[in-house]
């Protein structure tokens, strides 16, 4: 890569590394959680300057839309106001901190010592137009699992987490024609 | 297919700002025409009111809640005007394009989803509970047109085997895109609606929550934020130029004019008919959005793909 | 910038999200801890890429990771609601037992 785009890439690197620091330093919910996001956001453009536009725009897009239902959820279980309230609830900080700085001095290690093969010049070609081709061609196997993982992940999502289940809102033999709701919602068909 | 827009240097991005703000501005005069016609007054005087409104506002003194998050308060604020000058990158201006980018159309999808994170962090941001509520309403009408919008912008990509917009733009050299996936252009509509709070997707900067999202909003924060909301429309409505109208395409006039009057022209229509629709509620849209527009996003999907895989 | 700086950067990552995961009380700041993690990972397969072997078949690992933290968090936070609902408490101390 050229000199300006060596800088820019470190630039998003430490950009990622500290604002994904930030995320347990910073006292209110919503900086932490925007702090997230902001390190998913250096990655993505991080991915796109290696070439890969299409996976590190998707990754800049499903994590601002995650972060911001997140938020939601942050809120709703912390409950902090806007006010920044000091926030400190850790186990034990020593030991994850050592545990966190051995692992990192493991995988320098291992990444400085390992004799990595020299690799080969980046391809030419459209990199989208080949990454959907092996999605749909050679591996579509990943395409095959990951459908109906999603779909069970939606159905399993919201069974966990509903407050009333079809039997409390359409009695028990699922006869009753309009849901019976404390508030209301839909078309009201 | 090749793709039909050449790259120019990255200093003609102010050239596109200036355009982007002329588009609000257009949009602004627009909205205050059709507003005063309905109360009565005269709608010339309405063409120098953003001209007034702007003096006003920037001349107001800026008002702060207590204990507000003034860092995320100010950065959801300033970041629809960002928004939308990041999507305008994309959208070539008759044959110039500032980023020829290979994922074009899910650059402007990325950039419309930050204006998830902005609104809420206005409201969030002003410690101030109908503005919370406000950003909160925006995100459950955004869950429910998201998705709908993603499933049409998936339609004019199929049909031009590619995600590039210079590519999309020369696949409709035969016939434009809304004549054969009409649907697919109705959703993206119903999509920059929901994306820019406006017409039946406005609750969350409605007056019965004291202006919602924008409620602790004074000036200088109130005219970017609000001049950043009309931007993200003009910015969307620009955007349906070449998925969907064949960019600049045209006989006679070259392409940059084609392509602004068929901008101008989405844009009024889209103001105009979020002027006539009623309010939805986010728990009735959520019904109409998943229930309704998902499933007629992807038949609209399947349509497109059987043309292209039998011609 | 060759492999083996933007993999410290990716391992940088993966220590910051270990420390987040490992500490935290709070249920949700365990999962923030974890996607910073699946970040790093993310981002190490992405230059794993770029600089070993840019063939076209290759991104799909990275579409899979992407999709297995969106996976990950979405179950995580319905267990999240439902354990706020039944004990009261967003805090894993208070969720280790099965019971209830």
């Amino acid at each position: 890569m050229t000199l300006i785009g060596d800088i820019v890439f470190w630039l998003f690197g430490a950009v990622a590394v500290l604002s994904g620091a930030a995320v347990f330093w910073v006292n209110s919910m919503a900086r932490a959680t925007y702090a997230l996001a902001i390190s998913f956001v250096a990655v993505g453009l991080q991915v796109l300057m290696l070439d890969q536009a299409y996976l590190g725009i998707i990754v800049i897009l499903m994590m601002v839309m995650e972060m911001a239902v997140m938020a939601v959820y942050m809120i709703m279980f912390m409950g902090m106001n806007p006010a920044l309230m000091p926030m400190s609830m850790v186990h034990d900080k020593r030991l994850s901190l050592s545990i966190a700085i051995v692992t990192f001095v493991l995988l320098a290690a291992g990444i400085l010592l390992t004799a990595w093969p020299s690799g080969s010049p980046p391809p030419a070609e459209d990199v989208t137009v080949a990454l959907g081709e092996a999605l749909m061609g050679s591996k579509m196997l990943a395409m095959v699992v990951l459908s109906p993982v999603m779909v069970a992940t939606i159905v399993a999502g919201v069974s966990l987490s509903l407050n009333r289940g079809r039997y409390d809102r359409y009695g028990e033999d699922l006869r009753r024609r309009n849901a019976d709701d404390p508030q209301p919602g839909g078309v009201g068909r | 297919m090749g793709s039909a827009v050449i790259e120019v240097t990255p200093g003609w991005a102010i050239a596109a700002a200036a355009m982007l703000g002329g588009l609000v501005y257009l949009a602004a005069v627009f909205n205050g025409m059709l507003a005063s016609r309905t109360v009565g007054r005269s709608p010339v005087a309405t063409l120098l009111r953003p001209v007034y409104e702007t003096a006003r506002l920037l001349r107001q003194r800026r008002r702060s809640t207590v204990a507000a998050d003034a860092l995320l308060w100010r950065i959801g604020g300033a970041g629809m005007l960002v928004a939308a000058l990041l999507k305008l990158t994309v959208i070539p201006f008759g044959h110039w394009t500032l980023f020829d980018f290979d994922a074009g159309l899910v650059w402007f999808n990325a950039m419309d989803v930050l204006v998830w994170a902005m609104i809420w962090l206005v409201g969030w941001g002003g410690n101030s509970a109908h503005a919370l509520v406000g950003g909160y309403r925006f995100l459950a009408l955004a869950v429910a047109y998201e998705l709908p919008l993603m499933f049409a912008l998936i339609a004019p990509a199929i049909a031009a085997e590619s995600l590039n917009v210079g590519t999309i733009i020369a696949a409709q050299s035969g016939l434009w895109f809304v004549v054969w996936m009409p649907f697919a252009f109705l959703i993206f509509s119903v999509g920059v609606l929901g994306f820019s709070v406006w017409g039946p997707f406005a609750s969350a900067l409605g007056p019965d929550i004291a202006g919602g999202a924008g409620a602790e909003l004074s000036g200088v924060d109130r005219l970017v934020f609000f001049a950043g909301r009309y931007g993200v429309l003009a910015a969307g409505a620009a955007f349906a130029v070449p998925l969907f109208f064949g960019g600049g395409s045209g006989p006679m006039l070259p392409a940059w004019m084609w392509f602004l009057a068929k901008t101008v022209l989405v844009l009024t229509a889209l103001i105009w008919v979020g002027r006539k629709l009623p309010l939805f509620r986010p728990d009735q849209f959520m019904e109409v959005g998943w229930v309704l527009l998902i499933p007629a996003g992807i038949l609209q999907d399947l349509v497109v793909a059987l043309v292209v895989t039998n011609q | 910038m060759t492999l083996e700086l933007v993999l410290l950067i990716a391992a940088a990552l993966f220590s910051v999200g270990l420390y987040g995961a490992i500490s935290q009380q709070v249920v949700v700041m365990v999962m923030m801890g974890l996607e910073l993690m699946l970040n790093g990972v993310i981002l190490a397969a992405g230059a794993f890429w770029w600089f070993l072997s840019p063939e076209p078949t290759g991104q799909v690992l990275l579409l899979v990771i992407i999709a297995a933290m969106t996976v990950e968090m979405a179950m995580g936070f319905a267990v999240a609601t439902l354990v706020h609902r039944v004990r009261g408490s967003d805090m894993t101390d208070n969720a280790t037992e099965l019971k209830g």
